[in-house]
């Protein structure tokens, strides 16, 4: 390779297409740095119920015990001691668009948000900071009996349901992480849907962390009662801060019995966010949960979506891909937890690096012992674009039951040259024919995304892919 | 009107001398068969013109309109106006026929003129019905699952809708039954006209009923040995290359000939 190109290679995705920033004065902020007292002020300035407190103290004991992960990317960089817990920016949810702040609102337009919910949804809550400023419900979907608000505004209209879901799932002692969200928890979405119940039109959330030295610790709760089924959509993007940002979600989903969901992410933080999410659904008898999760951005991304398959004949899927570029270290991957008879899942993951990227796979299939009958799918497909670039396979199964069928199967390819020639043979030259290949290399991907996803993320691989060819 | 000429032309393959001196000009207008036995290099010949990469040319030169083209990438020379039906199509997951092809045109042309989706619908539409292709097939992903025969189809309705200056087939009467072959033909005599020239490689005197040459030549063991007209090709059908051979007196062994 020429050395001009290489460097060229190297300028590369160092602009981020969303890098911009506004100038918010928040209302309302803990200072940077957390301690009981920390935990006590966020829970007040919610004036949350006392059972939320002592879940939130709890929570923060556990994470002040807990190590860090053994496993996986180096995230010895994350200062904890200098993140800002908790900030407010607008001192309430807004359900009309009008009523948004002017600069969070020139925030939003200029990542599409209006439009995409004039087109294709049916209802939005865009989170901006710690706290959800925008929020809008189909009125069909009230008639309906849905619920999909913020979820500090559920503990405070939904205490009951919030209560019996909330942190059961993914207790604090999860992980330390997990911990720190239960401990400082703000925002995020929270759906109920009732028995019987089927959502068409995909459900969304818009993401967005903007002050720098700020973390952001969403807490999402979806319920799908018995019979129901919803179709979520969250999209991230963040803008480009020198400063790293911590980014901890938690992600409980409760499929019950014959119910449906699907939870689709697309997550394209700015290159100095550390991603390290814990997202866990349970299917119960013949319920169906699936994951579609994309991840482009961030500086370490660390996230296994999991489904314990709880009841008979429940049915979980994982479709992934992972972009790792330039600094980025994506550790990602699903887990499957057979825990009933007849219980199947599949697992498709697709992984693409390059200029010394590093994109791996971590998963877990378990077959406990009252799972006769089950089954799975595991497939990893992996493209390394460059000789600096790296991807590892780390599948764990565990079989504890002897009447069950499990298939894996990796690839870890190059572009293929014969498909590079052909393009080529017709005159298309040689970025735009790797660009294409990589194209379809994603599109059982991209086809499960609504439309603008669909087209938002081809722009993304496309920005990702420029000048990468020597 | 477009010329391509070869020159004295040598091709090694992995060390393998292949091609070793091969001469050929052909114009715009003009169709030319090439026909050979088994082994013979036309195949390489084909892929050294198109310039695919695995083929290492050690002598001669490859000119297109005078300009020497040996120094190009296989995707300027597509530009500059030559095509190659291949005999394995590669398969391409995601990504759809038309998407493909509507790239292919569009790379032949500048950023602000670029084919408009309805102009590129309606002419992929007539293509197709012309090659008794179904609309399905704009939307599969390209070659993937294809039969033979789709694949040979699909090549040519590339080759319809670029409308290169030259286009090479390379056996594409290869595992077509009759009707398949008389689809394909039709599709390349449409493009027939002065602003077009082929070069049809091909092991049967079959085709050559249905797209009838201008020229055709004789390769052997890396060489043509022998040009005429559209009668050297069933008189080759008659005698068999062995007969051709005895009769230039040439010391080659054929591939597929009994010890």
């Amino acid at each position: 390779m020429a050395d001009t190109t290489k460097a060229s290679m190297l300028g590369l995705g160092g602009e981020y297409k969303y890098g911009f920033k506004d100038d918010i004065q928040p209302i309302l902020t803990t200072g940077e740095g957390l301690s009981e007292d920390t935990v006590r002020q966020i829970s007040a300035a919610k004036n949350e119920p006392d059972w939320m407190l002592d879940f939130r103290l709890k929570a923060f004991a556990c994470y002040r015990k807990m190590a860090m992960p053994d496993f996986g990317p180096d995230l010895s960089a994350i200062d904890l001691e200098h993140i800002n817990y908790f900030r407010r920016d607008s001192q309430h949810v807004a359900r009309k668009w009008e009523d948004v702040p002017s600069e969070i609102k020139n925030t939003f337009d200029r990542l599409g948000v209006p439009e995409a919910e004039r087109k294709y949804l049916a209802g939005s809550s865009a989170q901006y900071e710690s706290e959800v400023v925008y929020h809008n419900m189909r009125e069909d979907f009230e008639k309906q009996g849905i619920v999909f608000m913020d979820t500090d505004s559920a503990v405070q209209e939904y205490p009951e349901l919030v209560r019996q879901y909330f942190g059961k799932l993914i207790p604090p002692s999860d992980n330390k992480f997990a911990a720190l969200n239960s401990a400082v928890w703000s925002g995020g979405t929270f759906i109920y849907v009732p028995k019987g119940v089927q959502t068409k039109v995909p459900i969304q959330s818009y993401f967005r962390i903007n002050a720098g030295n700020s973390g952001q610790f969403e807490r999402t709760l979806i319920i799908v009662d018995e019979g129901g089924s919803v179709n979520y959509v969250e999209g991230c993007t963040a803008p480009n801060y020198s400063e790293d940002s911590l980014h901890a979600a938690v992600v409980e989903v409760n499929v019950l019995k014959d119910a449906y969901c699907r939870y689709t992410t697309i997550q394209n933080w700015s290159n100095n966010v550390y991603s390290l999410e814990t997202k866990r659904a349970q299917a119960l008898e013949n319920g169906t949960m699936e994951w579609v999760d994309g991840n482009l951005g961030s500086k370490v991304t660390m996230k296994y979506p999991s489904v314990y398959l709880n009841g008979q004949g429940a049915h979980g899927t994982m479709l992934s891909i992972a972009f790792a570029g330039k600094n980025i270290d994506s550790d990602t991957g699903a887990r499957m937890i057979h825990n009933a008879k007849n219980t199947s899942s599949s697992i498709v993951s697709k992984s693409l690096c390059k200029d010394g990227g590093k994109a791996d796979y971590r998963g877990k299939v378990r077959f406990g012992p009252k799972s006769d009958g089950s089954k799975s799918h595991v497939e990893c497909d992996t493209i390394i674009l460059d000789e600096q670039s790296s991807s590892d396979t780390i599948p764990v199964n565990q079989v504890k039951n002897g009447d069950v069928s499990m298939e894996h199967e990796a690839k870890v390819s190059k572009i293929s040259e014969e498909q590079l020639y052909y393009l080529m043979s017709r005159g298309i030259p040689e970025d735009k024919a790797t660009e294409m290949i990589i194209m379809g290399f994603v599109e059982p991907f991209t086809k499960e995304l609504p439309m603008e996803y669909a087209v938002e993320l081809n722009r993304l691989i496309e920005f990702q892919m420029e000048g990468s060819v020597g | 009107m477009s010329t391509l000429e070869v020159k004295n032309l040598h091709v090694t393959i992995e060390g393998k001398k292949i091609l070793k001196g091969v001469n050929l000009v052909m114009h715009t207008g003009e169709i030319h068969a090439i026909m050979g036995p088994n082994g013979t290099g036309k195949s390489t010949l084909s892929e050294t013109i198109m310039g695919n990469p695995a083929y290492k040319v050690t002598q001669g030169e490859i000119f297109l309109d005078g300009k020497d083209i040996l120094k190009m990438p296989v995707d300027e020379r597509a530009r500059a106006g030559l095509f190659l039906a291949m005999q394995y199509p590669a398969e391409i997951p995601g990504i759809t026929n038309a998407e493909f092809i509507r790239g292919a045109i569009n790379a032949r042309r500048p950023q602000d003129d670029q084919l408009p989706i309805r102009q590129f619908l309606k002419d992929l539409d007539q293509a197709m019905e012309v090659l008794d292709m179904t609309e399905e097939m704009a939307e599969r992903h390209l070659n993937e699952g294809f039969s033979g025969g789709e694949k040979k189809r699909n090549e040519i309705l590339q080759l319809m809708m670029i409308k290169p200056k030259f286009a090479i087939l390379d056996e594409i009467d290869s595992g077509l039954d009759i009707d398949a072959l008389k689809v394909v033909s039709r599709g390349v005599n449409q493009m027939r006209g002065p602003e077009f020239g082929s070069l049809i490689i091909t092991h049967y005197q079959r085709l050559l009923n249905y797209i009838v040459p201008d020229v055709v030549h004789v390769m052997m063991d890396g060489r043509i040995v022998k040009q005429g007209g559209p009668e050297l090709a069933k008189k080759l059908e008659d005698e068999g290359y062995a007969g051709l051979r005895d009769e230039l007196g040439l010391d080659i062994k054929l591939v597929d000939e009994d010890a």
